[in-house]
């Protein structure tokens, strides 16, 4: 196929001015100026420095950026900061209460659910959201539910086990779960 | 004889950390978000770059035009071939330390495009939505050429690789008249097994952050398996002074070999920095993770021959796999096979053919997870045709020495492998017919396989400093790319003088630290291990002797090994009353600190010697949908003999990991190159599938017990590849075992199971 001639090819589009967002992240009201084609995704770890929450893939195909938006896990990758004005946003960096760890994440330390450590954050942000939903209750269950979280290392035993442990002490969200 | 140190006393001290399932020191930084990888460091000011890659799998480019890129606000730059500085000359230059034999691939270096998804340029513009805007706006034109991307369509088109790469020899001389024999054998087996080629694809992408500091020095934030190998490629490349770089990676998101070669991440990401003179992060995409390294597509060739009674005759192993233009890449595939039984008659031949892609690359145990499996699904027709227990046929012809060099082993526990992963798993039980076991529409299979892996140690330093506090920092600039680096050369460390883990603290993936290898080959606690343990062996040396010099000192006199460290204190073993604290020790002394560094090497006359190798017996069950062809992997036990395990806890899930890998290659794993376009089409997470969650059973690993004191001082052998070796065998031969169906094509998708069931 013939290249097109530089004078056939659409004049690109210029980039998008910036546009105010405030999102809830981890209990504080945030207002960043973005260009609307950020990602909610690029907004937390660009713009805000929260580098807890990983990128994958950007694509949405592998879960390492999963977060809590209204305490639904979503992929951050799949959606503009803008779409989520105004949301309650929760992190990996949010789990914590000062210096305590969410029981999750002690069940991952204490069940070695990991190894690089990368898929970890969205492994735990998954986790939360599958304990709100209150559907998962057999480990194969947990297994099929927490499948949007590709591990490469290959924690997945390790990964239930922690789930199955820490779903005994996390009561599920008792009404609202989406 | 040979001289052999002995196992020193303080493995023997009962409390110690080593040997016991200590978790991650580094844990909380990783469930809590602290951990911070290579694309998660900044500046102010920091520019974004991203790569356009070639849209052509061979051929050359004509024009670039970047003015719809340059024309827009915020786009700082794009850099291209043409307007590149000039660079190191000579190959040797572009050389790092996993480089095979050949001519480095040069990123930019001029309008040649050698393979698929080449990078052409980079864009760099103040934020990363910009520069990946901008990169779709450079406009390239190509001329391309003919290609050659399929290794079916040039298998006969390929030569015999010399001694082209480190860590692997050629095939050794054929012994015996392996031709004669396997013809004059009453049971044959013959056939021809193909692998797919796999992609690394750790969840994170290779990424570089260049931050560049006032003074004119780089800190280099690279994904790689070996902060020196990066640091010496980009000096040599750059031509940079060694103190004006400093490369760094305390935490890498999985590698698998793919970080084992400095990748194009890192050139293009210093390109700018010492071109613009300003912070640059650059990150790939997914599908450009598919842009460079992986595990090349075979093509293989068994031939086993046997007397009735099970006994080999004969064993011919051919393999032939990719390699680039400008590299030769090889992996060998065949030697294990050669080593793995006892056969007088034996012939292997491992030959590479060109093709247009980029140079294959390491990954998880290369060469033995692509040539063991072909052996043992061999072994296990061998098995059928003689109607001999799977398991019964390898201990009939169980290596007793290392056929291929005729030196003993120094340990080789693969016999209790056998015995305790068959007990764990009921093999006993199992109906021996294909397709004699059923549960409902299911049809169940149980297989097995044994694995090699080699037990290799390379050279490395350590550093330690031991404070008066009695808080003891260790060095060595190595990495931990999710093996438990950090961990077990912690609990080493601990170990040796007595402290608790919490009192130590281990420093790595900072080209600045004492020099490590890159990690890999599952030498790292060999190698990187026995320096920690030499360091803090100077640093208990000297507080033995301080000690035994302070007035009215308890322990004046005692001998060294008669001394035990514990518990923070020196303690005559004897005389447990005897003690000094090791902050008492250095007070009374005067002494502030207690600095060493020390140098670990391999027993090289014991290795001229004996063949170190790990090992392991895989079982598994499998389910097969008879009516759709689809597998499900229900349970698997994996006995491993590795040595002595410093962290059962860690080595379980390195060994459970891998398992999963040998899941992915055995069901799933297989990148699809469209052979008229010359590219990998299913270049992403959703179409190169991975395991998921739902893929994988229980996995029990057993460690069994290994004793083993040439390897190295600490006894142990190292654990990250032996998980994988054995895993597709056993999955292909429990399908075979459900369904009477023999595949012998790497990746097991349901299409090729049905196609046997019909």
């Amino acid at each position: 196929m013939a290249p097109l001639k530089a004078s056939l090819r659409p004049a690109p589009a210029p980039p998008p001015a910036p546009i105010p967002v405030t999102l809830n992240v981890n209990g504080v009201e945030r207002t960043l100026h973005l260009a609307p084609w950020t990602t909610l995704l690029d907004a937390l770890r660009l713009h805000l420095d929260l580098t807890g929450t990983k990128k994958g893939c950007d694509h949405g195909q592998c879960g390492a950026c999963t977060v809590l938006v209204d305490g639904r896990r979503i992929n951050s990758c799949l959606t503009l900061a803008a779409m989520q004005d105004g949301r309650k946003v929760t992190t990996i960096e949010g789990l914590t209460t000062g210096d305590a760890l969410h029981p999750l994440q002690e069940a991952f330390i204490e069940h070695d659910a990991f190894q690089c450590g990368y898929c970890t954050p969205g492994q735990i942000c998954s986790a939360a959201g599958l304990i709100a939903e209150g559907k998962a209750t057999t480990d194969d269950e947990i297994r099929e539910l927490m499948s949007g979280n590709l591990c490469r290392c290959g924690a997945y035993p390790n990964i239930v086990a922690a789930i199955r442990q820490a779903m005994a002490t996390v009561a599920p969200k008792a009404e609202g779960a989406p | 004889m040979i001289a052999i140190p002995s196992i020193p006393g303080f493995l023997t001290e009962p409390n110690g950390p080593i040997g016991k399932p200590v978790s991650r020191v580094d844990g909380r930084k990783k469930v809590t978000g602290n951990a911070h990888y290579a694309a998660e460091f900044t500046l102010p000011d920091l520019a974004h770059g991203c790569i356009v890659s070639s849209a052509i799998a061979r051929g050359r480019i004509t024009r670039i035009d970047t003015a719809a890129a340059l024309a827009l606000p915020g786009v700082i730059h794009v850099f291209t071939h043409e307007n590149r500085p000039s660079l190191a000359w000579f190959d040797r230059k572009w050389k790092d330390d996993d480089a095979p034999k050949g001519a480095p691939f040069r990123p930019l270096y001029d309008a040649e495009i050698h393979h698929a998804l080449q990078p052409v340029a980079l864009v760099v513009a103040d934020s990363f939505e910009l520069a990946r805007y901008a990169a779709r706006l450079v406009h390239i034109e190509y001329e391309a050429a003919p290609h050659q991307t399929d290794l079916r369509a040039n298998r006969a088109n390929s030569f015999t690789p010399g001694k082209d790469k480190g860590g692997f020899q050629p095939p050794p001389k054929p012994r015996g008249d392996p031709e004669q024999a396997f013809l004059a054998s009453p049971v044959r087996v013959d056939a021809e097994f193909t692998q797919a080629a796999e992609y690394h694809n750790p969840m994170e992408m290779h990424a570089t952050t260049v931050l560049h500091h006032d003074d004119g020095t780089l800190t280099v934030h690279d994904k790689t398996q070996g902060v020196q190998n990066c640091h010496t490629y980009i000096c040599n490349v750059f031509g940079l002074a060694k103190s004006a770089v400093r490369v760094m990676s305390p935490f890498v998101g999985g590698a698998f070999g793919s970080g084992l070669r400095p990748q194009h991440q890192l050139f293009m990401a210093m390109l700018a920095a010492t071109q613009l003179k300003r912070s640059i992060r650059v990150e790939l995409s997914r599908p450009q993770m598919f842009s460079f390294g992986h595990r090349p597509e075979t093509i293989q060739r068994v031939a086993l021959g046997a007397d009735r009674d099970g006994t080999l005759r004969a064993l011919i192993h051919e393999a032939v796999q990719e390699s680039s233009r400008n590299e030769n890449y090889v992996e060998i595939v065949v030697n294990w096979s050669g080593q793995q039984y006892a056969c007088d008659n034996v012939r292997l031949d491992y030959t590479l053919s060109r093709l247009d892609v980029h140079t294959p690359l390491d990954q998880r145990a290369p060469g033995a997870a692509t040539g063991v499996p072909a052996l043992e699904i061999a072994m296990d027709e061998l098995a059928c045709k003689l109607g001999m227990d799977p398991l019964d046929l390898r201990l009939k012809n169980y290596a007793e020495t290392d056929p291929n060099t005729g030196n003993p082993f120094s340990s080789k526990e693969l016999r209790a492998c056998f015995r305790h992963g068959a007990e764990r798993f009921g093999w006993a039980k199992r109906s021996p017919a294909p397709r004699s076991m059923r549960d409902g529409r299911e049809l169940i299979g149980w297989g097995m396989a044994a694995g090699v892996w080699d037990a290799m140690q390379g050279q490395a330093a350590a550093k330690a400093v031991l404070g008066v506090d009695g808080k003891l920092v260790v060095s060595s600039a190595t990495a931990d790319i999710g093996t438990g680096t950090y961990t077990v050369m912690t609990q080493i460390a601990a170990d040796v003088l007595g402290l608790p883990i919490e009192e130590v603290t281990f420093c790595l993936g900072d080209s600045s630290l004492p020099a490590a290898p890159v990690e890999g080959g599952s030498w790292t606690v060999s190698t990187v291990g026995s320096a920690v343990k030499a360091v803090c062996d100077r640093v208990r040396s000297q507080l033995i002797a301080l000690a035994g010099k302070l007035e009215n000192s308890p322990l004046k006199g005692v001998a060294e090994e008669d001394m035990v460290f514990a518990d923070s204190h020196l303690i005559v073993r004897n005389d447990r009353s005897r003690r000094l604290s090791i902050t008492e020790v250095m007070r009374g002394s005067g002494t502030l600190s207690i600095e060493e560094e020390a140098r670990a090497l391999p027993y090289l006359l014991a290795r001229a010697r004996h063949t170190f190798a790990t090992h392991s017996a895989v079982f598994v069950e499998v389910r097969v949908d008879e009516d759709l062809g689809t597998v499900r992997v229900a349970r698997v036990v994996s006995a491993i003999a590795a040595g002595r395990i410093i962290n059962p806890k860690t080595a379980r899930s390195q060994i459970q990991g891998a398992v999963v890998w040998g899941i992915g290659m055995g069901l799933e794993e297989e990148a699809f190159t469209d052979h008229r376009l010359g590219r990998v089409m299913n270049h992403d997470y959703a179409e190169y599938h991975v395991p998921v969650n739902a893929d994988v059973p229980e996995i029990d690993v057993l460690f069994v017990e290994e004793h083993d004191d040439m390897v190295n001082a600490l006894g142990a052998k190292g654990v990250g590849e032996i998980g994988i070796v054995g895993v597709p065998a056993a999955i292909a031969n429990a399908i075979h075992h459900a369904t009477g169906v023999r595949v012998r094509d790497f990746p097991i998708t349901l299409d090729k199971v049905l196609a046997g069931l019909r």
